[in-house]
């Protein structure tokens, strides 16, 4: 369908970085997001200023501004540091290393608005039933809390992903050979830009549509106790 | 840090706010007003009517708004036809190449953010406008939009504040936004920090303050709902 000139593989590679970033930046994502939200829901005052406090900035700034100040500050942070305990080379900042911690930081203020909800959608009574039978925090979180709070986080969380896997995009703008940065290059070499833009779009409809009927799946399964009305 | 070199160049921050402002506003508005017609039509039962719209909605929302500003201001420069006809004349400008992103971009996630609302419709309200003899057309200008849209803010507001976030990424195509202005201080001085710690600032105000507004506008436009409180009513627990 498309003449990609021998820069099919390139963009294949590409994608796979995408993909990398995507799930790298999930994982740190949902920790963060748990620990966010087991914050703003414990008792401890500063915790959950804390934690409001994360969420608030980070809703307020782009994501854009966060990664440039990350790469571009972080860098010269590195660099300061470094001479301060009396490192003299340059220090480069790894881009991989930058996008992949900021976008995972960004979601997981999202994530920690998410898993609030489905914590307080699990019923206080069972909880309650929880602590009543002498099980500990942990035990309770593991055994009670976490199976019945998936049903509840799967709609947001999937949607944050989404969201996600296209604000990987970025990161080609910090010099990350994503798959929008290979095709950037293909682009110049071949005089080609829409030709392969276009492709890469089509590689992100790939990538959400999969993903939409994995968390479809995931959703019946959770849900399967559930009676619909 | 070093504040004082924001403080001198702290003009073109405020350009930047210009451009941005002004590029969020027209994308919105144009956005809305593209919307509201392909929700409405989107409802249509008729296949041949809705598959267009949804492939739209489809691939807006599907891919990554950079993507999209690539595929319109160095794609479109890939076929001689368009570079020969006046079109030319507006794509050739990063500017007007943002602003047409962001507006389709928009108009797709409001699409489908209305379709779903107007889906919502109590069927009382239909029918009772239909009993009351309304049209089709009257129904949906006195009934059903103005019901839609209250449904629709909350949700709305979010995607006012993912616009204006996403406005940043016009500084990737060479346009002075708030995001432009702190790149170029960042490679004017070499000060990432206050830069676009700078940036950040002016972004955060504009979030907080426009979040302000719509919950303002919330508060009137849902006063009907608004539990009554008399003064001697039980507190509930």
């Amino acid at each position: 369908m498309f003449d990609l000139h021998g820069y099919g593989p390139s963009i294949l590679e590409g994608t796979l970085l995408t993909l990398e970033v995507s799930l790298l930046s999930l994982a740190i994502a949902m920790m963060l997001g748990i620990l966010g939200a087991l914050a703003k829901l414990s008792p401890s005052k500063p915790l959950q200023l804390f934690a409001q406090t994360y969420t608030t900035i980070i809703r307020g700034i782009p994501d854009l501004v966060l990664m440039l100040l990350v790469f571009f500050g972080g860098q010269v942070f590195i660099n300061q540091v470094a001479l301060a305990v009396g490192y003299e080379d340059y220090v480069d900042i790894n881009p991989f290393m930058a996008g992949v911690s900021t976008i995972g930081f960004i979601f997981g203020a999202y994530m920690t608005e998410t898993f609030r909800g489905a914590i307080l959608a699990v019923p206080r009574g069972q909880i309650e039933a929880a602590y009543a039978y002498g099980m500990t925090r942990v035990q309770m979180f593991i055994r009670i809390l976490l199976p019945q709070m998936v049903r509840h986080a799967i709609p947001g969380f999937g949607n944050n992903w989404l969201v996600m896997v296209k604000t990987t995009a970025l990161v080609s703008i910090i010099g990350l050979d994503d798959m929008v940065r290979k095709a950037a290059l293909a682009a110049g070499a071949t005089r080609m830009p829409f030709t392969f833009y276009v492709v890469v779009a089509i590689n992100y409809l790939i990538i959400t549509s999969i993903s939409v009927t994995a968390l479809k799946w995931l959703e019946d399964r959770y849900s399967l106790g559930v009676i619909k009305a | 840090m070093d504040f004082s070199i924001i403080l001198e160049n702290i003009g073109i921050y405020f350009e930047g706010l210009r451009t941005t402002l002004i590029l969020v506003s027209t994308s919105l508005l144009l956005g809305l007003m593209i919307a509201i017609p392909l929700a409405v039509l989107r409802t249509s039962k008729n296949y041949l009517i809705q598959a267009p719209i949804r492939a739209f909605v489809y691939f807006f929302r599907g891919t990554p708004l950079l993507v999209q500003m690539f595929i319109i201001y160095y794609g479109f420069g890939q076929f001689e036809a368009i570079k020969a006809s006046f079109v030319w004349f507006f794509f050739k400008e990063a500017w007007f190449c943002a602003l047409f992103a962001f507006t389709l971009n928009t108009a797709a996630y409001t699409t489908e953010i209305i379709r779903g609302s107007i889906e919502a419709t109590p069927h009382g309200e239909v029918e009772a406008a239909r009993a009351a003899g309304m049209s089709r057309l009257l129904m949906l200008r006195r009934i059903v939009l103005p019901s839609a849209f209250r449904r629709a803010l909350p949700q709305y507001s979010n995607e006012i504040i993912f616009m204006l976030h996403g406005s940043s990424l016009a500084s990737v195509i060479t346009i002075v936004d708030i995001t432009g202005a702190a790149r170029i201080i960042n490679s004017r001085f070499y000060s990432p920090y206050e830069a676009f710690l700078t940036a950040a600032a002016f972004y955060m105000t504009l979030t907080f303050i426009t979040v302000f507004l719509l919950k303002k506008l919330e508060g009137r436009w849902f006063a009907h709902l608004r539990p009554q409180t008399t003064s001697n009513a039980p507190k509930k627990v």
